[in-house]
Formats: structure tokens, sequence, C-alpha cells
């Protein structure tokens, strides 16, 4: 006997949506979650708020200089900052919600919104 | 000073009980050695057990076998009442009333193996509220979701062809047919 044959019709009807449950996980809580909206703040006022469907650079003055903000392709990520450490502009390309780069020395950041706001961090 | 004696009295339900948590817990207790990529992704072996005592004995034998395990599994692994403790007893109240549901699904179509698959995602659902509510209140846990999902269709039909197996006997599976 082998164990194929104890599966009955309605198992594999209950696999094959669970199969299809997981799949439409994958599909909508890995491939979504991509951030609509991006805020940039300079000396912790919010400087600009802009969508990521529009591609354009912005530049942010700080104590430093000006950092730019390059929005391209629904990302979003700081293309040149006069901070020593440059640790916001190798961050690179940010695009799910709840992403940040952040140029302390600037006072500038950048944060991703997503349709709910996450927490910016972890409550143990 | 008198000595007293108290003296319980076990009915043979409880004997059939207490072996079948016997064998839940040993299964709970081989299965915290095997190690895991992600914590949380485990086999579920002990959930063998409770479709199968769900089977012979019905659901309240079942509710006993499973919260004995969680219970006593935890005092022998030593996470009793932390949160991983939590966890386990989330997940088995979780799956033990999806079962409560399912058990009505007519048997001519539906069997151990829906159970089972049911049950696993039950149990990995409970859990996740538990972490998202409790203990890790951050989005970021929606990308295990589908991690967990998976581990849950994969482990879920894997033991429910165990559980079919087993009861449907045959000359290796003696072994469970003579504990019984």
């Amino acid at each position: 006997m082998t164990a194929l044959k104890l599966v009955k019709a309605g198992d594999w009807l209950v696999f094959l949506l669970a199969a299809g449950f997981v799949a439409w996980l994958f599909a909508t809580l890995w491939h979504g979650g991509r951030g609509e909206r991006v805020v940039i703040r300079g000396g912790g006022k919010i400087v600009a708020e802009a969508s990521l469907l529009t591609d354009q650079t912005i530049p942010v003055h700080g104590p430093l200089g000006t950092s730019i903000i390059a929005i391209h392709d629904r990302r979003v990520r700081v293309a040149s900052d006069p901070s020593p450490r440059q640790y916001c502009v190798k961050q690179g390309w940010l695009s799910r919600s709840g992403e940040a780069a952040i140029c302390l020395p600037n006072q500038v950041s950048v944060e991703i919104l997503g349709a709910t706001k996450a927490y910016d961090s972890l409550n143990y | 000073m008198t000595p007293s004696t108290i003296s319980l009295e076990a009915t043979p339900e409880d004997h059939q009980i207490a072996k079948m948590a016997a064998l839940a817990i040993g299964l709970s207790l081989a299965e915290a050695a095997i190690p895991s990529p992600l914590p949380g992704i485990k086999p579920g072996l002990a959930n063998i057990m409770t479709l199968l005592v769900l089977q012979r004995y019905g659901l309240n034998a079942a509710i006993w076998v499973s919260l004995l395990r969680v219970v006593a599994g935890s005092l022998i692994l030593g996470t009793f009442l932390s949160p991983s403790f939590a966890l386990s007893f989330g997940g088995a109240l979780a799956s033990l009333a999806a079962l409560s549901l399912a058990r009505h699904l007519p048997g001519a179509w539906f069997g151990p193996v829906s159970l089972s698959i049911l049950a696993s995602f039950a149990h990995i659902g409970g859990q996740l509220a538990i972490v998202y509510l409790w203990l890790i209140p951050h989005a970021g846990v929606a990308y295990l979701v589908p991690v967990f999902g998976a581990a849950a269709l994969l482990f879920g039909t894997v033991n429910g062809v165990a559980v079919a197996r087993l009861s449907a006997g045959g000359a290796p599976w003696g072994a469970w047919q003579s504990i019984q």
C-alpha cells in the first residue's frame, strides 16, 4: 500500500487551496510593501514630501552644505551629501516602506512611507 | 504526625491519555534537537499524536494530549512560562480550535491530511498573531509570514500522510497498534 492511496480527494483540494494561499502570501507580502511617498526632513522639519512615482532631484540645505536627494524609478537615495562618513549615501537606493537614510551631521533624513506607518524600532 | 495518603483515582482513559501524551512529549523533545534555519520552523511531529488521538479517542482526549504535551514538554526543555512556551501554547490552542471545526468535514472526502494541513496553518497563524501582537510588533514580521506558510504546508502535509499511514496499519507500523 502506498502512502498516496491514503490521500483522499478532499485532501488534494485542501492541499491545493493551501498551496494557493501560500503563493498568494508570497505574492502580496514579498512584492507588496513598496513605498508610495517619501518624506525628506532637514533640521528636524519636513522639507519636502514627494511621490516616488515622479523622478526628480531635491536639494536640501543643512548646516554643512547641501544634500541632494534623488528619486528615480520608484526608488529614492541620497545622491550626495557633505557629511564626512557618507553613511546615508552608501546606503544606496531605498524602495520599501519604512526604509530610511539619515545623514546625521547635515541633519537631513529621507524616509519612505507605506500604506501603514511601521514602527521605527523594535519594541520588546 | 500522622502520615497522610492521598490517592488519586486514575481511570483507564487517564492512563490512555497519559500514554499518548508521553509519546507526544517524546516527539517534541526529539524535534527540539533538530536544527532549524529559522526559529519557529519545526516539523511539529507531536501533532501526529494529536491527530491520531483525535481520530481514535475524540476531541476531548486530543485537547488533553496536546495541552499536556505543551506543558510537560516545556517543563522538560526549561521553557515553561517563557515566550516560547506562550507560542507553543497559543499554537496548540489555535490548532485545536481548527481541528474542533475540521473534524466535522465529511470523512469520505477529507482524511487526516486535510486535518493536518488545516491544523498546521491554524498553529502557525496563532503563533504569528502572538508574535506580532505581543513579542515583535513590527511590520517586518510580515516578510516571514510566507516562509512560515510554506513550512506549514510542507510539514502539515507530511504529518498528515504519516497519520493516514499510521492509522491504516500495516506491518512496519505495528508499534503504534501495539501501544494502544
